[in-house]
């Protein structure tokens, strides 16, 4: 396991520099000088140098690169133009309600996808199946913002029973209460992600019904909802989350959509607001972090299935 | 030739819902081609005593808040749909298709692209996406190949998968060992066996880009908002929700028809394929 882990720790750490270099580079390849990009265009003289100064705008590219990156490794994303502020800041305030967004968006996504998908491969063949896949296939086909747009005004402008945009913090007035205001946003964004867990729980729970051990488990006589929770789902589960860091890297894509029709504080419509303002160092924040996170979720994945498998042995 | 055109269909013929989704995208493809013949109206003209109209017999779908009609512009949006969807996948099989076949028949190629392909992968697709709008501007080529480049590593990915497969298989050994070269080995014996696994994969990826072009266009970052594209129509409509509910149906019922039938021809043929290439394309996915 400690070996495993060393490897899989040092492909995680190569990626991300990889992956560094290129987000690096993003700021060098949008049109105009660099320090300008950086820096907007009202910026003083003043601030200019001060700014060439620091990252080593006059030195050779890989000089500042490692500049570059001492400075983020150091918790220095750079400043935001629009803001004035220090750019992990701005990505900070987003991040309450991105996690929160995310965290319920995720809750639903296993609470719909899973148990649907098992009644889907148990009735394999039925009408029942071929409905629900059929509706699982419809709703990843759905833009999350059209059903999005949808839900405001069913459940917002004619009944008025949810709000329709903001997110005013928990951990200001009206409490837990106001996490009713991500309870549509995270129904949007769900509904196609449980439509792809569902279908990925449907398909490798009739993998693993094929296999050798659930036949031997049915000649034993054993029940069968028995068989069906602790042979075939036991192992198809195995399948469902090793597909969850891939399912952490949709929820972020569409929470970029969804945040933008809910109006939402968070990280995703910063992003697309910031692209707006020309605000480039938080865009280069955004995708700093969100590409860490993604690789830390897919480790934390890979080590969970290698720890609920024994079988796996990776060379 | 009818033979052949049998096997072609038969994934279709068997399962009904498949033959609707082919026939929706062939109603689509003709709709594109014959836009300006079709539609009642011209997509831009302004009508400004019929703004706002709801599903009428002049105006089956409405009009917009310019009173310009909306079965026609959602007409004329089917070009915009075809044009990124033929664009998306050209650019992601024309890259796609040498990287992950180099990577195969090359190991120490493979070592180095295939690593960068798992590099690209590490971007959630949309962030990558706009990344390549802010730095190549707003057009749309460019949204072509922003989102182009998301498929570009699944297609890699897949193409890698089963050239490999194939490069095992004994009559590619055997035309090896009889001193074919490599680029004849994958041009007459390897490429032509990659058809099926690759038209699944374009297919879905026909899907999978609809729906993200639709996401650029809504952010305002897609095609020029001129344009009448369905993601566009969506975009511009969006506030007049409470007031013509309607506006935003039909758009949006052409991106989810688009999708939906493309997803279930992509899921026929897969069906359909040799069970040795499915492990492959079930990773495909990506959104």
């Amino acid at each position: 396991m400690g070996r495993y882990l060393m490897q899989r720790l040092g492909a995680a750490v190569t990626t991300m520099a990889a992956a560094s270099v290129i987000i690096f580079f993003f700021i060098h390849l949008i049109p105009g000088d660099p320090l300008y990009v950086l820096l907007g265009d009202g910026s003083t003289p003043e601030q200019a140098e001060a700014l060439r100064a620091k990252m080593g705008l006059d030195r050779p590219i890989y000089v500042q690169y490692v500049t570059w990156l001492t400075n983020v490794l150091a918790g220095d994303f750079g400043q935001s133009i629009f803001f004035q502020a220090p750019v992990l800041e701005v990505i900070a305030d987003g991040a309450e309600t991105s996690i929160l967004l995310a965290s319920i968006t995720a809750v639903w996504v296993i609470l719909l996808g899973v148990p649907i998908g098992m009644v889907s491969a148990v009735r394999h063949g039925s009408w029942l199946d071929q409905g629900l896949s059929g509706t699982a296939m419809l709703l990843a086909s759905i833009p999350t913002f059209w059903v999005g747009l949808y839900l405001i005004l069913v459940f917002a402008a004619w009944l008025g029973w949810l709000p329709s945009s903001g997110y005013p913090s928990i951990f200001e007035d009206g409490g837990l209460a106001n996490l009713r205001h991500l309870l549509l946003p995270s129904i949007a964004l769900a509904a196609p992600n449980a439509a792809l867990i569902l279908r990925l729980t449907r398909a490798s729970m009739l993998d693993v019904a094929r296999e050798d051990f659930v036949r031997t488990a049915r000649a034993k006589g054993l029940p069968g909802w028995r068989i069906v929770v602790h042979h075939i789902f036991r192992n198809a589960v195995l399948t469902v989350i090793s597909a969850f860091g891939f399912t952490f890297a949709a929820l972020i894509s569409e929470a970029v959509v969804t945040e933008t029709v809910f109006a939402l504080p968070g990280i995703g419509r910063l992003v697309v607001q910031s692209i707006l303002r020309r605000d480039f160092p938080v865009i280069q924040g955004v995708i700093l972090i969100t590409v860490a996170l993604y690789l830390v979720i897919n480790l934390l994945v890979d080590l969970t299935y290698r720890w609920l498998d024994a079988r796996v042995e990776l060379e | 030739m009818t033979a052949r055109l049998k096997t072609l269909l038969e994934p279709f013929l068997a399962r009904r819902i498949a033959l609707f989704g082919l026939i929706v995208v062939g109603v689509m493809i003709f709709a594109a081609i014959f836009a300006p013949l079709i539609a009642p109206y011209d997509p831009l003209a302004i009508d400004s005593l019929a703004r706002l109209s709801p599903p009428t017999a002049e105006h089956w779908f409405g009009t917009d808040h310019f009173g310009r009609d909306t079965l026609s512009r959602v007409i004329h949006g089917s070009r915009l749909a075809l044009i990124i969807g033929v664009g998306v996948v050209s650019f992601a099989l024309l890259t796609g298709v040498p990287a992950g076949v180099a990577s195969a028949m090359f190991p120490r190629v493979g070592a180095v692209v295939m690593r960068g392909v798992d590099v690209l992968m590490a971007f959630p697709a949309l962030l990558l996406a706009l990344g390549l709008i802010v730095i190549l501007g707003q057009s749309v080529a460019n949204a072509i190949v922003a989102i182009g480049v998301v498929y570009l590593t699944t297609t890699a990915r897949i193409a890698y998968g089963v050239c490999l497969r194939l490069k095992a298989e004994a009559y590619v050994m055997a035309a090896r060992s009889l001193g074919v070269g490599t680029l004849q080995t994958v041009l007459r014996h390897i490429l032509p066996n990659m058809i099926s696994p690759l038209l699944v994969q374009a297919s879905f990826v026909f899907a999978f880009a609809q729906l993200g072009a639709a996401s650029l266009d809504f952010l305002g970052l897609g095609a020029p908002p001129e344009t009448p594209s369905w993601g566009n129509m969506l975009a511009e409509s969006r506030i007049y929700i409470t007031r013509a509910p309607w506006l935003l149906f039909f758009p949006g019922a052409m991106i989810i028809l688009t999708a939906f039938s493309l997803n279930l021809v992509g899921d026929a043929l897969r069906d359909r394929l040799d069970p040795r290439y499915r492990a492959v394309l079930g990773a495909s996915r990506k959104n």
